[in-house]
């Protein structure tokens, strides 16, 4: 029997299998880049262009530097002059450029922005620098008493609706889970003609240093139970709407992606997985996906793809609320 | 055609040549000439090719004396090199000069002239330095102003390969070297056409080659010694001319004619001035004005001022001349004049004695002139000319100050004022931080370079690195702009912050129906009767044009914070008019696109905002009839300060200094101390507040504090304290339970850092946001601290004695004897310095380098070192920059001769003093604060006995030297102190001298990885990847380990501290190092502004530093290995977080990622492996037995 079919379409791209490492420290150097290729990476995600990180890196700058100019006799500078240093996206876009010189697989760059100027400008020289697609990195904490859910929505869509009318490469967007309406709000991004729906980005929670009474950041990785929640809504959402699914939160193996493609996942994206086995685990994934769909007669990912999504099972119930009644109500002592 | 022009300060326009017209540049920094380096190396850095089409070299070297040494090696073997240099710098010079002279080695030192450290330091410009050089053989030539700096730079380059002479182009510093003017710039093909190839040719065959080898550097024997000396006399007489042809080959190309003597003038002048530099402008200026009243006043300018060409200053002179003044810029004391004044003295005399002077003999008189920069006006030229009126005219006289002493000085009137109408003047006073002069040179820009105007712009700057005022003097107008001098009546006045109102009388300056703008923050409507009464009546007599805008409201909704510069510039062209307003707020905008547009889009969008919503923001202001405001002008200082304060400080701090006799000086440079608590700044915007409920009492605040602004007490409960006093029972041993304990800030000198906020370990339990101490707004609460300050301060000092120094907390008890800095906002030395005052102080003599610590340590007018309420306190001094180490050295050898000395003495008269006392005196133990507290109640005793004892005191031995030098029987303290530019650089073979020389002293360097009080330039402390000056693609060689060096000798005491990473291990070290009998070395972690960090995070920078293992703690203590244990304890932890979690918090190392990515990353990792082999090298000598241990 042949080797079952691995290749993925996401975005309009066609992948020859559906793992791309997501946004994360490993897309910042080369090495690493090539290093994800020759594992077997599909494509990949870089990290994220952050215009946040811009304006304080420009703000930062600007405090050291000039602040203390031109204020004593002896010393009216600091700093030399540096013609060539350049605060704002060029580092990055010169970073896709590279990717794409170097690689071979796609290069999906990743946004984060604050102001609707930055989102479609960064958007704008993120296409020319050369990225086959762009994905969304967008989250915002709606701390505002203010602002209701459905004003943050509206908010969202306005960009999503400003960035794909500014840009011709495919646009995926990377959503937080924390939508009242979900299904709702996804039609409504889907309708804007986006390409892709990446469930579900992962904040940064902060905890409490207890000792020194100070908020602290506290970055952990994802584990296995992350990857409940996208399976969930990919199913749900999956044959709903026009966008590719890429999956991302707690994959860890072969066998998650085969579940994340039965859910109809068209991609799977890992970070905290190779952060913690090494690169090279990709490859292990990979092999884990062939044997498994060999053991058992799979032809290709797209045979099984959806196969368990909620259209398609046959307790659709099962991805909603009644499944955590029957979880409970099996539960014998 | 039409002209081009550029606005540009001296110091580009003579780099600009040498960096085209060499091959390679060596270089080290030194006020005002530091620029003409830094834009070389900026230059190569960014591969412009010279005129040859290389990058010419830059380098730099450990001082000024490296860097001679290396342009004559450079020179010799075959390179087109110069050097940039200034006062001190241009002295370590000397000797090479005289060795490239003797060798006819053609070279250009370009040299902004400045002042020379006599009685005191002074960065300012004069002649002093230049005429130092007058007997090494180099020729010199004097540029008068911005356009003749990039002329003569060129002539100076054509004519030293021609004459084979080498020279000095000199200007004067800061008057030119960083006036901006509008000049026309040379182009390459002038540049090419005054350089003759064959010449540079010549040169590099002259070079030392093996494969022509031939020998330089003899030594000679009396036989040839002399005669060979005499063998350069033809290059010499030569050069006039040759520099004359040159002069005239130039003219032919730029059309501009310059002779070696310029004549300005009326043709038949019977009264004529010579001068040299900058005061030529004034100087034709004034008899301009003069001449057009019917005078017949001439000038000659000093061009090439050696080889002195009598025949052509003869040949310059009006053969109407009856009279001369010659003006010197410098002071030659004991000599029969000044050395030009000398010069044109000989000329004439010459020329009459051989009976070629074609007119009689003349009336010639020379003064002094415009030392230090001392401003030199029209109405002083008039002085001069009216005294060369008189029949017996003042000799040796001087000029622009009062002499009450010798009475040398001629009478002026300095509201004399000639300035053409049509030149407009604006004055603007802005804070350092705000912006204010980048952008005033931005509008001398725009103007000269956007207008048919010329335009001069000239800053002043003060002395004080915190809250510092700059007032910006701009000229424009159709003429080109002669007035080397500062604007004493101006059309404009901008006050860029409100605060100055009340301290600086600025107005006076406005000439009738005048221009002011405010910046003031209240509404519109409230600020007339919130001027001071003074101002309102400047605005209602001089009917002035008033206009109030609240520049930080606008600023704050662009987000641009306290900078105001975009603002007030924008007002400024609106209300001035000088062009079209759309134009002028299109030509700034690109401006500010050129100053922020690399560094981010953001900036440039915030200050268009700025500009966009500035003039809707700007309200003119009827001027009442009547001035009814009940605010006053600040009166002088407090009157229980002393009487030099009242009577020579204030007048200082008030900026009325040039009014100050002589007689009011001191005549050897001797000041008060503790000058610095007279001058009330008042520069905070918040003020730490204590909260007594929170606070643990670990007066760690007090410790880390720069400016000594905040103090702790422990004192018997009082019930006479203010209302708002705060205090709370003192946590401690037993015995002290009913004592108060209080923190209490100083709040009009505090400056606001929060540094003691982000060390203070203790939270508000119920708020974490606070802590034991927070900052607050100054200004509310402004009177009620200082009442509570007034209070603390007559509280009585905790008894030194009685303190466990070692500890944090108990040391923080000890009085600061060095308080209230002009140190920079947050200062990471000054903790250091203070902590030495505290424990040391009141026996402490301290040698200075020259460097940050030496111009916040001594700058006038009030300076921080002060004393205890016995009156005791540091004696501190400043030699120079290059001979720190041998200057405290010369302190301690001095203080045990003396004490040896005493001891003889006490000895010799043991019988009448009594056994007991002197065997006490002998043999005191004064390890510790009782034993040095009883020897000196012990000299007390001997004072009284030998006051007592007539017997004594009258013998030939000598008693009564025994009493005055009975104070040496008390242990003193030697600090040597200075930064890491002056220990790792250009004093090293010194320190390294006096280190090794076993002498009981103590070095305190105050690292700051890099040059900080010259702008930044890099030093062999500067660590690997860090960008500084001169290392603009970032450090490739690791810092240089000057603590493992001076461990070598073994029997020197060495630490390594960081404050902000380990306080207890600081003190520590200081104690040990002081109680060391040797030499010891304390390498001090000291965060700056130069590191490109929040300076209010610096303590939190110190503990990363420690913490990635960049700087580590340890100390070696010789006396450990005497006893056979490791005399080397390592003190820090091995590394917790790579040196990138460090370095990239500071703009220094995060500017090279933002520049060259590729190559920060490789630098950082070669850092990072550097930090893992110091640290392991550490780890082993830490892990050595002591020399005692026993094999197990």
């Amino acid at each position: 029997m042949s080797k079952p079919d691995l290749t993925s379409q996401y975005l309009g791209l066609s992948l020859k299998n559906p793992i791309v490492p997501s946004a994360g420290p490993l897309s910042r150097n080369l090495d690493s880049i090539k290093q994800m290729e020759d594992a077997g990476a599909a494509a990949l995600v870089l990290y994220s262009l952050f215009e946040e990180e811009i304006f304080q890196t420009e703000m930062e700058h600007h405090a050291t530097t000039l602040l203390p100019s031109e204020s004593f006799a002896e010393a009216l500078s600091y700093f030399p002059e540096q013609p060539e240093l350049r605060i704002g996206p060029d580092q990055y876009l010169e970073h896709v450029r590279r990717c794409k010189e170097s690689v071979e697989i796609p290069i999906i760059a990743s946004l984060n922005g604050i102001t609707r100027g930055g989102w479609i400008d960064y958007a704008r020289q993120i296409e020319q620098a050369g990225a086959n697609a762009l994905e969304l990195n967008m989250y915002m904490i709606p701390t505002d008493f203010e602002m209701s859910g459905g004003q943050v929505e509206h908010h969202y869509l306005e960009i999503v609706r400003a960035i794909r009318a500014a840009v011709s490469i495919p646009i995926a967007v990377k959503l937080s889970p924390f939508f009242s309406a979900m299904a709702w709000f996804a039609r409504h991004l889907d309708e804007t003609g986006i390409q892709g729906l990446v469930l579900f980005n992962r904040f940064y929670q902060p905890d409490i240093d207890l000792e020194n009474l100070e908020v602290v950041p506290n970055v952990i990785l994802s584990t296995p139970m992350a990857m409940r929640l996208p399976l969930r809504w990919i199913a749900i959402l999956y044959g709903r709407i026009h966008a590719d699914l890429a999956a991302t939160s707690g994959i860890n193996s072969g066998k998650d992606i085969l579940k994340l493609t039965m859910a109809g996942a068209s991609v799977c994206q890992v970070l905290s997985c190779l952060l913690r086995h090494g690169i090279p685990h990709i490859q292990s994934m990979l092999n884990e996906l062939e044997t498994w769909m060999e053991t058992h007669e799979y032809e290709s990912l797209d045979q099984m793809r959806g196969s368990m999504s909620h259209r398609s099972v046959g307790n659709p119930g099962a991805f909603e609320r009644a499944n955590y009644y029957k979880a409970l109500h099996n539960y014998q002592l | 055609m039409k002209k081009k022009y550029q606005t540009l300060d001296g110091n580009e326009a003579a780099a600009t040549v040498a960096y085209q017209t060499n091959d390679l540049c060596t270089i080290y920094p030194i006020t005002p000439s530091s620029g003409m380096g830094e834009m070389c190396d900026a230059w190569a850095a960014r591969g412009l090719p010279n005129l040859w089409g290389h990058v010419p070299y830059v380098s730099e070297l450990q001082s000024e004396g490296g860097a001679s040494g290396s342009l004559h090696g450079a020179l010799q073997a075959g390179s087109i090199a110069t050097t940039f240099t200034a006062s001190q710098g241009l002295l370590l010079m000397i000797p090479n000069m005289f060795k490239l002279a003797g060798e006819l080695t053609p070279t250009v030192l370009h040299v902004s002239a400045r002042s020379i450290a006599a009685q005191a330091l002074s960065i300012f410009g004069d002649h002093s330095d230049v005429m130092a050089t007058r007997s090494t053989g180099f020729a010199m030539l004097c540029a008068h102003n911005v356009q003749e700096v990039m002329d003569f730079a060129l002539i100076s380059q054509a004519a030293t390969l021609t004459c084979r002479l080498p020279f000095i182009h000199f200007f004067d510093g800061f008057r030119t070297s960083h006036e901006i003017n509008k000049v026309e710039p040379l182009d390459r093909e002038t540049m090419r056409a005054l350089i003759d190839d064959a010449l540079v040719q010549a040169h590099r065959k002259r070079a030392l080659s093996p494969d022509h080898p031939v020998l330089r550097g003899t030594a000679q024997n009396p036989d040839v010694y002399f005669q060979a000396r005499e063998t350069v006399n033809p290059f010499y007489q030569a050069c006039p001319d040759r520099v004359q042809a040159i002069m005239n080959a130039f003219k032919s190309q730029t059309g501009r004619q310059y002779h070696l003597f310029d004549y300005y003038g009326h043709p038949k002048a019977e009264q004529v001035i010579v001068v040299m530099g900058s005061a030529s402008g004034t100087v034709e200026e004034t008899i301009d004005y003069l001449n057009a009243q019917g005078q017949k006043i001439g000038l000659v300018k000093v061009r090439l001022y050696r080889p002195f060409s009598a025949e052509h200053l003869i040949g310059a002179l009006p053969q109407s001349t009856q009279s001369i003044a010659v003006l010197d810029r410098t002071k030659e004391p004991g000599g029969s004049g000044e050395p030009l004044y000398l010069d044109v003295v000989h000329a004439v005399a010459q020329h009459f004695g051989s009976g070629r002077l074609p007119f009689p003999f003349p009336k010639i008189v020379g003064g002094r002139y415009g030392l230090s920069s001392k401003e030199f006006t029209p109405a002083m030229v008039k002085a001069v000319w009216e005294n060369l009126n008189q029949d017996q005219p003042k000799n040796g006289f001087t000029v622009g100050i009062e002499d009450d002493v010798c009475h040398t000085s001629l009478a002026y009137d300095p509201k004399w004022d000639i300035e053409p109408a049509e030149t407009f003047r604006a004055l603007f006073y802005g804070l350092g931080s705000d912006g204010t002069v980048g952008a005033n040179k931005n509008s001398i820009k725009i103007i000269g370079e956007n207008t048919s105007h010329f335009a001069q712009g000239y800053f002043v700057y003060d002395s004080k690195k915190s809250g510092s005022t700059t007032i910006s003097h701009l000229r424009f107008g159709p003429k080109p702009i002669k007035s080397a001098y500062l604007i004493h009546n101006a059309h404009f006045i901008a006050c860029h912050a409100v605060e100055f109102l009340t301290r600086i009388d600025m107005l006076e300056k406005a000439l009738p129906g005048a221009t002011f703008l405010l910046n003031s923050p209240l509404a519109v409507e409230e600020v007339w009767a919130n001027l001071p009464k003074q101002v309102q009546n400047h605005l209602i007599e001089k009917k002035m044009k008033f206009y109030v805008i609240d520049a930080y409201k606008v600023a704050r909704a662009c987000g641009l914070g306290g900078r105001i510069n975009t603002i007030m510039q924008t007002c400024f062209f609106a209300i001035s008019g000088v062009m079209p307003q759309d134009k002028a707020l299109d030509l700034i905008k690109k401006a500010i696109r050129k100053t922020y547009g690399a560094k981010g889009e953001n900036l440039v969008a915030m200050n268009y905002q700025a500009v966009d919503t500035t003039l809707q923001n700007l309200n003119p202001i009827a001027v009442p009839k009547v001035a009814d405001s009940k605010i006053q002008m600040h009166a002088g200082v407090a009157p229980e300060a002393p009487e030099f304060v009242q009577k020579v400080t204030a007048l200082m701090m008030a900026g009325k200094g040039d009014d100050i006799p002589v007689s009011a000086l001191p005549a050897d440079g001797t000041y008060p101390t503790g000058t610095a608590q007279w001058e009330r700044r008042n520069i905070a915007l918040e003020i730490p507040v204590w909260d007594p409920e929170v606070c643990i009492q670990c007066n760690k605040c007090v410790l880390v504090c720069p400016h000594a602004t905040i103090r702790a007490k422990v004192y018997a409960p009082q019930a006479d304290a203010p209302a708002t006093w705060r205090s709370t029972g003192f946590k401690a041993r037993a015995k002290d339970q009913n004592l108060d304990f209080a923190i209490q800030v100083a709040p009009e000198d505090c400056t606001g850092c929060g540094l003691c906020v982000e060390i203070c370990p203790a939270k508000n339990k119920r708020e974490t946001r606070l802590k034991a101490i927070n900052m607050t707004p100054q200004n509310p609460i402004r009177e009620q601290e200082a009442e509570n300050w007034a209070y603390f301060k007559q509280l009585p000092e905790v008894d030194r004695a009685t303190l466990n120094h070692q500890s944090v907390k108990e040391s923080q008890f000890l009085q600061p004897l060095f308080e209230f800095s002009g140190a920079c906002s947050g200062c990471g030395e000054t903790p250091y310095v203070k902590l030495v005052s505290q424990l040391f102080g009141d026996r402490a003599l301290i040698a200075n380098a020259t460097g940050c610590s030496s111009i916040y340590g001594g700058n006038l007018p009030t300076t921080p070192w002060s004393q205890n309420t016995e009156g005791r306190g540091p004696a501190w001094s400043n030699s120079l920059f290059e001979d720190n180490a041998e200057f405290g050295f010369g302190f301690r050898i001095a203080i045990d001769q003396h004490k040896a000395m005493a001891e003889n003495l006490l000895r010799l008269h043991a019988d009448r003093l009594g056994d007991d006392l002197v065997s006490a005196l002998l043999q005191a133990n004064q390890n510790d604060e009782p034993g040095i507290y009883e020897q000196r109640m012990r000299v007390e005793l001997l004072k009284k006995k030998l006051l007592a004892d007539p017997q004594i005191t009258q013998t030939e031995s000598g008693s009564a030297h025994l009493f005055a030098l009975a104070d040496y029987l008390v242990k003193k303290s030697v600090w040597i102190i200075g930064g890491d530019g002056w220990a790792y650089d250009i004093g090293f073979g010194g320190l390294d001298h006096v280190l090794a020389s076993g002498k009981n002293i103590n070095v305190l360097v105050l690292d700051t990885e890099v040059y900080s009080n010259t702008g930044g330039q890099m030093s062999k402390s500067t660590p690997l990847g860090a960008v500084a000056k001169f290392a603009a693609g970032g450090k490739a060689t690791p810092k240089k380990d000057l603590g493992l060096i001076a461990m070598s000798y073994g029997h020197i005491y060495v630490a390594k501290v960081a404050m902000g990473a380990n306080d207890t291990h600081t003190i520590k070290a200081f104690m040990e190092a002081e109680a060391y009998d040797g030499p010891s070395l304390i390498l001090a972690y000291s965060h700056c502004i130069a590191h490109g960090i929040n300076m209010r995070m610096g303590l939190k920078q110190q503990k990363a530093a420690v913490e990635s293992a960049h700087w580590q703690l340890y100390r070696y203590h010789p006396d450990r290995a005497a006893t056979g244990e490791n005399p080397f304890q390592l003190d820090s932890k091995p590394p917790r977080i790579p040196l990138k979690e460090y370095a990239y918090q500071e703009t220094r190392y995060k500017m090279l990622a933002q520049s060259q990515p590729q190559l920060a990353e490789e630098l950082m990792q070669r850092a990072q492996q550097t930090v893992n082999q110091r640290w392991s090298q550490f780890e082993k000598l830490a892990a050595q037995p002591g020399p005692g241990a026993k094999e197990v």
